[in-house]
């Protein structure tokens, strides 16, 4: 039922919503078109079979009273009346299955192609399991709502209209009882589902709670059981548990009562169809246009026919009003403004040999906190510059703008003498290698994560990388070699080995820059050699910008970045910085000195 | 799932009065188009006003007393459903919190998880559909049929061949598209991987410029999952049509029967349309009952996922050889322990060999990966020796109930956890009854003293995994809970790395100092941390390779060396360079 109240408090969407999805509707308008008149057709032929049936028992009337040809033609004319309405329902389901699904398809690839142009900066500050559920949870919600908009609102409405047109041709009084005491029905629906919403929220929260309980329990269980305190848990949670049974209970028994009431206001408008039509027809007995029977028959059966979908509207509206508000949020991503695109004579950098200059660069993530203030340096071919600081200082920031993940606010960076805003981001980004510490690989084989830089290397390149950044010897090893298809984000292979992975992708294609960030912890010393031994390679000859922990790196580096809050404090290489006896020689002796 | 069941023997009655009063109400639908019948043949045949009206009154009443039944059912189902829910739940807590760190490792947390929150959902929400439903739609479906029957024999037999068929549509329709949802929810698993993948590896999807693939490869596997959907689709479409034409050809054929007999003068108009109602009523009944059967597929699955969970029993047993067989004075004694992990291939630990007397300092040094969490882990018996023994006091661990032998202990793991609530509740973890000074000194011991000073005091709020304190103030909030205990033996596992070098010495030379002076097991990376310790254990690959005092192991340990001079070589050619 949490699902219930989120769903309650989220089923609020702006206006211009509607618009935006009937403008993805209409692309499918010929099919929308069929759709309403195959509804129309399907609801008059459903209405039509019981007056059909209401005729042939007409002609039942008693002993030795019965015509047969009549029944035999009016039979035969409901079977091709079934036969017609089975074939055109079928094919209006179809018809809006296809839209429905094609709407979401379309509204799915939309999104997705917006995700892949998004600044880095939407990307960084929405948690990813959000962006994934609007693309995945809220749209397949607002298919599910809109197929049932499709077959239920409009064939429940045109029924319920239907129903009433023919009800009042046959018998306006009947059709009085019906249009009067039908609504009941709703508002009783209505009066209980507001009574119950308190108790669900209750039910809903006291869940949570219980929720959050355990996975703080259960989630550190060991630290529990490190303390012995698994009684107190215990109590801890039967307290929890009994205070939900206690509102569950409330919950669905208060909620469970709108089906019977339903019934039971159905049941009246049956019972007063019946006592109605029960006594027109004896009042019209042997009168020239008497009510008969078998439209007695027909408006009981009507009866039944139109309490159905009143009572399922209410549910398919909040349905409705549910699936507008998925799409809306789908839509935000949608038009969520985009990255700046590239200048039409964008240059394509070409023979970069590796000189990047950076000149009074500022930046900030956030306007009013001030990050990177008039950064200066210059970088010649084959330099290498390290980046140093305390953990959380912002090294990354770094890597986002030389990579362009983000753009400067102020000064420039240059590539070969090229602002990096006026040549094309494809040119730039793969002028750079890139092994970042959070090793992320792709679902698919080994193979496929290899050769994402260069999609054309052949086996003998592929082995070759995997070589000489020492990756071969475990790739060899695993069960399909380079075709062990790894889970995605590599959950099957060791912290260490996904490192070797992305060092050896970088390692194929082998770009004229690298862009470095040396793993802290969590790899075996063995594997750390192997690394370092990689990363070496690699540099060599090239420009590179490592985020460095390990000392030999710092100390081998050209130019030393030294971070603190964001901010670049000192610049200088190693003997310099320790000379200068400022931040950089306070934490190179705290961190490497005992 | 049926093992479950015994839950609900406090529940026998509203397990009997819930369905019971569900199948009255059913009853007395079935009574309707009787009713009908007899409006239609005796009182609209003879005129008769006051006839009709009080059967209307009847059709009402029915209604009334069919209302009353039916709420009275579902309150029983509810009572019984929720009741057992939370028996269930507590059972499970019960029993996962007597699971050791093996079963839990082999579970999974998220799993553990997953049982006892959405699972039971279902579970309890299966139990009461099952208690209102699962009878009810079979009695109206049978119950048509057999009202029928005495209605007429011969217009019965309709509903004999109606029914089955009917059933074979819907369920088989049913059945047909269950292994197709699967297959379009695996789909949908695709899509959804790739999407995730796109936003986690975004920095490098674009270092490598691979946006147009992706999107290629999105469009395709959406096009497979939209092709999937509308497969299924077309399937599940046919149901209503289906079912329709069934239903209305059975109408057609018991229209046909009955105008026969109704000529012969075996039946009248009014059962006629008796029969025609009780035919209406089968096709929702049937339809309800495909769904609950659907709904309660999901139910016993889940139910088995959750007996399944009962029947993983703890590993560890308590043995009853108390007997001292080793030597009293050593705090902790290994005996050539090997620990193997299960699902592992290989063993963490391997002839594990040594005693540590009482109120000594222990360091344990070693790459990431040798086993040192491992080692101090079988102190408190989180896991067991595969071979060997680990011995307390002399006495063998796996002979104390498990709460006297981890008072004895305290550990501050590796991950500083604590709990939502305040800060004094926290550090009563280690002893319930820890008065406020107790709790201080300890956390003077721990340097966190001064934490708990600017936090406000001990009342201060901690908010779920202690969100609210940066990881060195977690770190000394752990280490001060675990020295509340005054731990007879104290394990701080690496839990000195979010401290910086003055307070993690300032914490080893307050610990030193303790009055209850606890025999103490330091697990570091960082030789510093452990140089001064009364014996250093070094670990590489799961074995002891070296075992000494500092100054012993830089000579006689390679590996102690390296790790060493890796660290002070940095440091004395940095103050060279100086």
């Amino acid at each position: 039922m949490a699902e219930r109240a989120k769903k309650i408090k989220k089923s609020s969407a702006p206006k211009g919503t509607l618009k935006k999805v009937l403008k993805y509707v209409g692309r499918h308008g010929f099919l929308m078109a069929v759709s309403v008149i195959l509804a129309a057709v399907t609801v008059a032929l459903t209405l039509y079979a019981p007056i059909l049936i209401g005729d042939a028992i007409d002609l039942i009337v008693g002993q030795n009273n019965v015509d047969f040809d009549g029944i035999a033609r009016i039979l035969i004319k409901t079977a091709i009346v079934i036969g017609i309405t089975a074939v055109v329902q079928w094919l209006m389901n179809t018809i809006n299955n296809r839209i429905t699904y094609h709407v979401v398809r379309d509204i799915r690839n939309e999104a997705f192609k917006k995700i892949e142009i998004l600044p880095l900066k939407y990307i960084d500050a929405h948690p990813s399991g959000e962006i994934v559920n609007r693309v995945i949870a809220d749209a397949d919600q607002f298919a599910e709502g809109l197929l049932m908009g499709f077959t239920q609102l409009f064939t429940g409405v045109v029924t319920i209209l239907g129903t009433l047109v023919f009800l009042f041709t046959i018998s306006w009084q009947i059709a009085l009882v019906v249009v009067l005491v039908t609504p009941l029905s709703l508002f009783i629906a209505r009066f209980i589902s507001t009574r119950t919403y308190r108790m669900f929220h209750l039910q809903s929260e006291t869940r949570g709670q219980q929720t959050a309980f355990i996975d703080e329990m259960i989630g550190s269980q060991k630290v529990v059981q490190a303390f012995s305190h698994e009684d107190e848990a215990l109590e801890k949670f039967d307290e929890i548990n009994e205070r939900l049974a206690d509102c569950s209970l409330k919950a669905t028994f208060f909620s469970s009562l709108t089906n019977p009431s339903t019934r039971f206001v159905n049941s009246v408008v049956y019972a007063g169809v019946a006592l109605s039509g029960a006594l027109i027809c004896i009042a019209t007995a042997g009168t020239a246009n008497p009510f008969t029977i078998g439209q007695l028959s027909c408006c009981l059966s009507y009866s039944n026919q139109y309490t159905k979908p009143f009572n399922e509207i209410s549910g398919v509206i909040t349905e409705l009003q549910n699936a507008l508000a998925c799409a809306s949020r789908i839509f935000e991503l949608i038009e969520e403004e985009p990255q700046v695109s590239e200048p039409a004579n964008a240059v394509t950098l070409n023979n970069v040999e590796g000189s990047v200059e950076l000149s009074d660069v500022e930046f900030s993530y956030v306007p009013d906190r001030k990050l990177i203030e008039g950064l200066n340096l210059s970088v010649q071919p084959g330099q290498r510059i390290a980046i140093v600081g305390p953990t959380g200082c912002g090294k990354t920031t770094i890597i986002n703008l030389l990579m362009r993940f983000y753009d400067v606010n102020g000064g420039s960076i240059k590539v070969e003498g090229n602002d990096i805003r006026d040549v094309t981001r494809n040119s730039l980004r793969s002028s750079y290698g890139m092994v970042l510490q959070e090793t992320w690989l792709k679902s698919g084989t080994i193979r496929d994560n290899i050769v994402m830089g260069k999609p054309d290397a052949t086996d003998e390149e592929v082995i070759a990388a995997a070589k000489a950044s020492h990756a071969h010897s475990f790739i060899k090893r695993l069960p399909q070699g380079y075709d062990t298809v790894i889970t995605e984000d590599g959950g099957n292979l060791s912290q260490g080995q996904k490192q070797l992975l992305c060092i050896t992708r970088v390692m194929l294609c082998l770009p004229p820059m690298l862009i470095l960030d040396e793993a802290t912890s969590s790899i075996d010393t063995r594997t750390e050699i192997k690394i370092q031994e990689a990363f070496a390679r690699m540099m060599k000859g090239r420009t590179s910008f490592i985020v460095a922990h390990r000392l030999s790196t710092i100390r081998e580096a050209d130019v030393i970045l030294v971070m603190k809050d964001g901010h670049i404090i000192e610049q200088g290489n190693h003997d310099q910085l320790l000379k200068q006896d400022g931040f950089y020689a306070k934490l190179y002796n705290s961190q490497f000195a005992v | 799932m049926f093992k479950l069941l015994v839950h609900l023997k406090k529940y026998k009655k509203e397990c009997v009065l819930g369905p019971l009063f569900k199948l009255l109400e059913a009853l007395l639908e079935l009574f309707v188009p009787l009713v009908i019948a007899s409006i239609i043949d005796d009182g609209i045949a003879n005129g008769d006003r006051g006839y009709v009206v009080g059967m209307v009154l009847l059709l009402v009443g029915l209604g009334v007393v069919g209302l009353a039944f039916s709420i009275t059912a579902q309150y029983f189902a509810a009572k019984a459903a929720v009741g057992f829910s939370t028996k269930v739940k507590h059972e499970l807590f019960r029993h996962i919190e007597s699971l050791s760190y093996s079963e839990i490792d082999h579970v999974g947390t998220s799993t553990l998880i997953t049982r006892m929150t959405s699972d039971m959902n279902q579970i309890q929400n299966g139990v009461n559909l099952t208690l209102r439903l699962l009878l009810r739609s079979p009695f109206v479906v049978f119950g048509a049929m057999i009202m029928a029957f005495t209605v007429n024999v011969q217009a019965a037999l309709v509903f004999v061949a109606a029914i089955p068929l009917l059933s074979v549509v819907i369920f088989g329709i049913m059945l047909w598209c269950i292994p197709l949802y699967k297959k379009v929810q695996q789909r949908l698993d695709k899509v959804l991987g790739i999407t995730r993948e796109n936003l986690t590896g975004v920095r490098v999807i674009r270092a490598f410029c691979k946006e147009e693939q992706e999107v290629d490869s999105f469009t395709r596997r959406n096009e497979e999952l939209t092709a999937g959907q509308k497969f299924v689709g077309r399937i599940s479409a046919l149901m209503n049509p289906l079912t329709y034409i069934i239903i209305n050809l059975a109408i057609i054929w018991l229209i046909q029967t009955g105008s026969v007999q109704v000529n012969s003068g075996i039946l009248s108009q009014g059962d006629v349309v008796a029969l025609y109602n009780y035919m209406s009523q089968i096709l929702v009944e049937l339809i309800k009952l495909a769904n609950l059967i659907i709904s309660l597929t999901k139910c016993v699955a889940c139910g088995n996922r959750v007996q399944a969970l009962f029947e993983i029993k703890s590993s560890q047993t308590i043995s009853d050889d108390c007997s001292i067989i080793g030597d009293e004075s050593n705090a902790v004694e290994f005996r050539n322990v090997s620990l193997k992990y299960r699902d592992a291939g290989e063993d963490s630990l391997t002839g594990m060999d040594f005693a540590v007397k009482r109120g000594e300092t222990v360091g344990i040094i070693g790459g990431t990966g040798s086993g040192k969490t491992s080692l101090v882990n079988m102190i408190p018996r989180f896991y067991d020796a595969t071979e060997g023994e680990v011995l307390i006091g002399g006495r063998n661990v796996n002979s104390f109930p498990l709460p006297e032998l981890r008072e004895k202990i305290g550990i501050v793991p590796q991950k500083a956890v604590l709990f939502k609530g305040s800060i004094r509740e926290n550090m009563q973890w280690g002893k319930n009854d820890a008065t406020d000074e107790e709790i201080m000194t300890a956390a003077k011991t721990a340097q966190a003293a001064d934490v708990i000073e600017s936090k406000g005091g001990l009342d201060y709020e901690i908010e779920q995994g202690g969100r609210n304190l940066s990881g060195g103030q977690r770190q000394r909030f752990t280490i001060a809970r675990a020295l509340v205990k005054e731990p007879e033996i104290l394990i701080l596992d690496d839990s000195a790395s979010a401290l910086d070098f003055a307070t993690d010495a300032a914490l080893r030379k307050a610990i030193r100092e303790m009055d209850s002076k606890p025999t103490v097991f330091i697990v570091s990376q960082r030789t510093s941390s452990i140089q001064h310790a009364d014996k250093i254990i070094v670990l590489d690959d799961g074995k002891i390779v070296g075992i000494g005092k500092h100054e012993d192991l830089l000579s006689s340990c390679p590996v102690y060396s390296e790790i060493y001079n890796s660290q002070f070589k940095a440091e004395s050619n940095g103050k060279e360079a100086v």
